[in-house]
């Protein structure tokens, strides 16, 4: 089966197509089969249904929250633990790490003892009268949750990537922190920070272990769009098939805008 | 009289070889056996596993506990599993007429509604009508579970439209936000309260009765342990099964 060397060099042995090919198809697959199963003719219907509606609706609204959120806390985290330097900065990291690889339903538990009713925070909550049991904001702390890592590990990656030689330049020239952070820092990683944000959006969006544990499932109030389609998918599945393809489609879309960035900022 | 007494111990001897005899033939029962149950009956199901594996050497019970309507969408989607338990007739009607039971399903218990609320029961709840308090954390389940159906019942028959928080998929599900005290009341099963203990109280309502829930056991057609299937069938029907439901909270079946 050997055949003279005469192609140009790419590294990479014929077998490797094989598993490889095995891998794409574990993805497609599954995809393809939901399109076959789906009944198209009531495919509008499905997806224009008035819970489908608020499914999607509550989705995209707790999503962006999520994300804004995750801007807020996960740019300083990020910058803190690629450029600081503090004791313990190991064990911080794998401490905000967490969530990737914790089960999201443990997230909910975990999240319900602090922030619930009677969870850890409640004495501070009850002072303050907040309560977000059942409301639309313990979905978004959920999704915040769950999509914190996403946003740290993606940025911290790209700061680490884009380096510091302009920073210090900057500094030499009598720039304090905050004006290089500003006018070098921000700018330099601002597409890294695009992708990321989206990756932090894309995990909020198909939230569902914590969300379902911590925040109920309520039509328009808590019950997003994953919600929605596993409640679909003992009652009525074609319905929760259309459901998952507009999420698919999202995804989809989700992943391109991600490409683009990164093939931008490779420019 | 002598004679009388040991015809009596011939017979009960007789019929205990029988007894005996119709429970390790024509198959023997032993492997695995896997069981569909709805959520509702796992305390009980978990005591008579026990049971059963003892009387059985050589026997394991697996069991897939979820809302009984999304164990018949997977076993009409292809599970294989050798019994199905549903919480009510409606969901064992969805596997009968899919055409999946082996026989007739029968009743074996019967279950109805009650009121569940945290220990120190915070909103002062005491009959089905304070269920609308304004603010109340109530936490019901979903319409298509049978313990969202025997609600939406209630709420028809009595004419009292319930505002709950969250709509859950299992009333396990219900249970955990009540014992959590996320939830001022959940709407679950009699059998939940008792098998919480202390860690939930139970209200009983006299509306409850509008809602009564058959739970009914089928031997599955496919199934790939039949033998021990309706051995675990036979198992719940028996008096033996019957003691650990009723010692549950379940009720009779008629």
């Amino acid at each position: 089966m050997r055949t003279p060397q005469t192609r140009s060099y790419s590294g990479v042995p014929r077998w490797v197509y094989l598993p490889a090919g095995v891998g794409v198809l574990l993805v497609v697959l599954p995809l393809v089969a939901m399109m076959v199963r789906l009944d198209w003719s009531r495919f509008g219907e499905l997806i224009t249904s008035q819970s489908s509606f608020e499914a999607f609706r509550l989705s995209l609204q707790t999503s962006f929250a999520s994300m804004l959120i995750c801007l807020v806390l996960g740019v300083p985290l990020a910058m803190v633990l690629a450029r600081g330097s503090f004791p313990g900065q190991q064990l911080v990291r794998s401490v905000v790490l967490l969530p990737l690889v914790l089960p999201p339903v443990v997230g909910g538990i975990a999240l319900l003892y602090t922030f619930g009713r009677r969870g850890l925070l409640a004495p501070v909550m009850n002072v303050f009268g907040v309560s977000i049991a059942f409301s639309t904001a313990a979905v978004v702390l959920a999704q915040t949750f769950v999509a914190l890592p996403f946003l740290v590990v993606s940025l911290e990656g790209t700061l680490r990537t884009v380096g510091q030689r302009y920073e210090v330049v900057a500094a030499t020239l009598g720039a304090t922190p905050s004006t290089v952070l500003r006018k070098i820092t921000l700018p330099l990683v601002l597409p890294g920070l695009a992708s990321a944000a989206v990756l932090s959006f894309a995990r909020a969006l198909g939230e569902f272990g914590a969300t379902i544990t911590f925040a109920g499932s309520m039509q328009g109030i808590t019950r997003t769009m994953p919600l929605e389609i596993y409640l679909q998918s003992v009652s009525d599945p074609d319905a929760a098939i259309a459901l998952s393809l507009v999420l698919v489609v999202v995804a989809v879309l989700v992943t391109v805008v991600t490409a683009k960035i990164a093939e931008r900022s490779m420019v | 009289m002598p004679r009388k007494l040991a015809a009596a111990a011939l017979t009960a001897l007789v019929g205990l070889g029988l007894a005996v005899s119709g429970c390790s033939s024509p198959a023997a029962v032993n492997g695995t056996v896997t069981v569909y149950a709805a959520a509702s009956m796992q305390p009980t199901f978990d005591a008579l596993k026990t049971t059963f594996e003892a009387k059985y050497p050589g026997t394991k019970v697996t069991f897939n506990y979820a809302g009984s309507q999304a164990l018949a969408t997977q076993l009409k989607e292809g599970a294989s599993a050798d019994v199905f338990v549903s919480a009510n007739d409606a969901q064992m009607k969805v596997v009968t007429d899919a055409g999946l039971a082996s026989g007739e399903s029968k009743v074996f218990a019967t279950n109805q509604l009650t009121i569940a609320v945290p220990p120190d029961n915070p909103a002062s709840i005491t009959s089905f009508q304070d269920l609308t308090k304004p603010g109340l954390k109530l936490v019901v389940c979903q319409d298509t579970v049978p313990c969202g159906a025997a609600t939406k019942k209630i709420e028809t028959a009595t004419g009292i439209t319930l505002k709950p928080v969250s709509q859950e998929d299992a009333v396990t599900k219900v249970m955990v936000k009540v014992r959590t005290g996320e939830a001022d009341a959940g709407l679950v099963y009699k059998t939940d309260v008792i098998a919480a203990g202390d860690a939930v109280k139970g209200i009983e309502f006299a509306e409850s009765s509008k809602a009564i829930n058959s739970n009914s056991i089928v031997l599955l057609k496919n199934a790939p342990n039949s033998a021990a299937g309706q051995a675990w069938v036979t198992l719940i029907t028996s008096a033996e099964g019957q003691k650990v439901l009723t010692d549950a909270g379940f009720g009779v079946a008629k």
